[in-house]
């Protein structure tokens, strides 16, 4: 095989990949947010969905859900602009699955002779990218809520396109200040430069050279500003209850408003994903540059092993306390369930054990170090991103909605300005440092 | 072969959605038509290597201008009924159309193709790239490019002078 045309499958590969991701995520996501919920106003949460007899922590329960929507009557309003009105949870949907091309799941590893990438476009002009389709999104929300002919939806639509104008401008500012310290645009550099110490002045000190340590007010702005882009409460006032009743979905039924919900989820976890590549360091593994890890793998995989100890424990150990405790049918598992996970887990900290035990006798075979590297980056990315899925669940079950003059206000009267300073200050100290 | 067929593609979509612009009655159709020809052009100019101009095209004028554009039809709500005196008469507007092709394009073409051969402008490197635009307007191009950003400013400051009652 030549090397175009193992670039060519790699690229397919992972455009297949890349797309697949945001796509699983979103189930584990809805879960989360209704345990989460759950959990923060002391309920009990989904419970009684059940497939065979497992409930899974009502898991399950996404399938009943998929099954609803899909059965529910697909409605087109009689006055409603027909093209368009379809139109626009496909333009949704579509817009945001596109971003995560550009975000590495672990740095590239040479196999056999070929360069393994775990990117799907390395673009020239990178996190401009992102910024540009995350821009387009805005038209999914205009057009549904003008095609669906409904003074809420209109108004929804209005609100949401005005918001998410106001919130690109400190997201992108808050971006070239990255791009300042980094010194690049492409997503892979960013990544690549996060991987060392953090170096001031000459001084190396004990903190990994990440986006958060460097630009700490522009991680801050990041974040507020891609709540406010996904629609997200404190910002959701696209879709306020108490005064749209929906907000510009509220002429959808069925697939269609199957393919919003979707939409709003995909998009928040393409936004866990860049918050974690450009501040929190992507797939670099804190302390442990990708060369470490490659050249030495009995590092890589102690790390592996310990990880795997401890979340075995945690969840087996956790899982049974809960199941002796509390009543298993009205949390969403069946009294045996808990039992079978806990034991997973054990036997994943046993396991583990079991081989760090004897790592010293294993013999690595040549393309080993790398792969293992590669596993450890993407599992360590894949934990922020859990993080920020959380976070985002978090604060929309603690916080209030702003109003709507508030929100314009922070957009305009704050975060701006702060960006704005932002850049100055970061420019200032390049210069000083230079 | 393969940067013919994407020309093809591209420009049959542009001028395709050039001709919904003028030809849809409603207006938030021709906007979202427009935004489409936008998103091509900057295909165009992707496989011509100017990658950031493309990116720029889809973040600002796609992104950006359309939707406040979109954002104001949205707020008159008009609807395709009070457009009907506003229509073009087909006559005039292919009279005006071979008229741009006869005495504006037809020269250009004329000037560019006497012997059907031309030579192409060999580019360097990082023709295009977000650097070499930088470097260009941050050095050779730096007083236009902030007499530019003033015009900018004094349209902002205009703008809002004309639409705050109480300042």
């Amino acid at each position: 095989m030549d090397s175009q045309t193992f670039t060519l499958i790699n690229i397919t590969a992972m455009t297949v990949v890349m797309w697949l991701t945001p796509l699983q995520f979103i189930p584990f996501f809805i879960w989360l947010e209704r345990k989460g919920s759950a959990i923060i106003q002391d309920r009990l949460g989904p419970n009684r969905a059940e497939i065979f007899g497992i409930r899974l922590f009502g898991l399950i329960h996404n399938f009943a859900d998929v099954v609803k929507l899909l059965m529910k009557e697909n409605i087109t309003p009689s006055s409603a602009n027909a093209f368009y009105y379809l139109l626009a949870p496909f333009w949704a949907m579509t817009v945001s699955l596109l971003p995560l091309l550009v975000v590495p799941l672990a740095a590239p590893i040479d196999i056999a002779g070929h360069t393994v990438r775990f990117q799907a476009a390395n673009f020239g002009v990178g996190i401009l990218y992102v910024l540009s389709i995350t821009s387009m999104g805005v038209f999914g929300v205009i057009l549904a809520g003008w095609a669906s002919n409904n003074k809420f939806s209109l108004l929804g639509g209005l609100r949401s396109s005005a918001q998410m104008i106001s919130y690109e401008l400190s997201m992108g500012l808050a971006v070239v200040g990255l791009l300042m310290v980094y010194q690049g645009v492409k997503v892979d550099g960013i990544v690549e430069s996060q991987g060392s110490l953090l170096t001031f002045n000459g001084h190396t000190l004990p903190l990994p050279n990440w986006g958060i340590f460097l630009q700490p007010v522009g991680f801050f702005l990041f974040l507020v500003a891609s709540f406010a882009e996904t629609n997200r409460n404190p910002f959701d006032l696209a879709e306020g209850e108490s005064e749209l009743v929906a907000g510009y979905h509220i002429e959808y039924s069925s697939v269609k408003f199957a393919l919003f919900f979707m939409a709003e989820y995909s998009n928040m976890v393409v936004s866990a994903f860049l918050v974690s590549t450009l501040f929190l360091g992507g797939y670099q593994v804190p302390f442990a540059s990708t060369e470490t890890l490659v050249q030495k793998p009995q590092v890589t995989l102690f790390i592996l092993c310990f990880m795997g100890i401890t979340w075995g424990l945690a969840v087996g150990y956790l899982l049974y306390i809960y199941a002796q405790q509390q009543k298993p049918l009205y949390s969403g598992m069946k009294r045996w369930e808990p039992f079978i996970l806990s034991g997973a887990g054990l036997g994943l900290a046993v396991g583990s054990l079991a081989i760090l035990a004897f790592s010293s006798a294993i013999t690595f075979p040549p393309w080993a170090p790398a792969v293992l590297a590669a596993l450890l980056q993407m599992i360590c990315l894949l934990t922020k991103v859990v993080f920020f899925c959380w976070l985002f669940v978090w604060v929309r079950w603690t916080m209030p909605r702003f109003r709507y003059d508030q929100l314009m206000n922070l957009g305009w009267k704050l975060m701006l300005p702060v960006a704005l300073l932002n850049l100055l200050v970061t420019g200032v100290v390049l210069l000083i440092q230079k | 072969m393969l940067e013919a067929v994407v020309f093809y593609i591209l420009a049959g979509v542009l001028v395709a959605m050039g001709l919904m612009v003028i030809t849809r009655t409603n207006p938030i159709a021709s906007a979202l038509s427009m935004v489409v020809a936008f998103v091509a052009l900057a295909g165009l100019y992707a496989t011509l290597s100017a990658s950031l101009l493309a990116i720029i095209q889809i973040l600002v004028y796609a992104g950006g201008i359309m939707v406040l554009m979109i954002f104001v039809i949205m707020l008159l709500n008009l609807h395709p009924e009070d457009l009907k005196p506003m229509r073009a008469r087909a006559g005039a507007v292919s009279l005006a159309i071979l008229a741009v092709l006869g005495f504006v394009l037809g020269p250009i073409f004329l000037k560019v193709f006497p012997s059907g051969q031309w030579k192409m402008a060999t580019l360097f490197p990082d023709f295009g790239s977000i650097f070499t635009v930088g470097e260009k307007i941050f050095s050779d191009y730096l007083f236009p490019f902030e007499v530019l950003s003033l015009l900018l400013l004094a349209a902002v400051v205009g703008a809002l002078v004309l639409s705050k009652r109480k300042l």
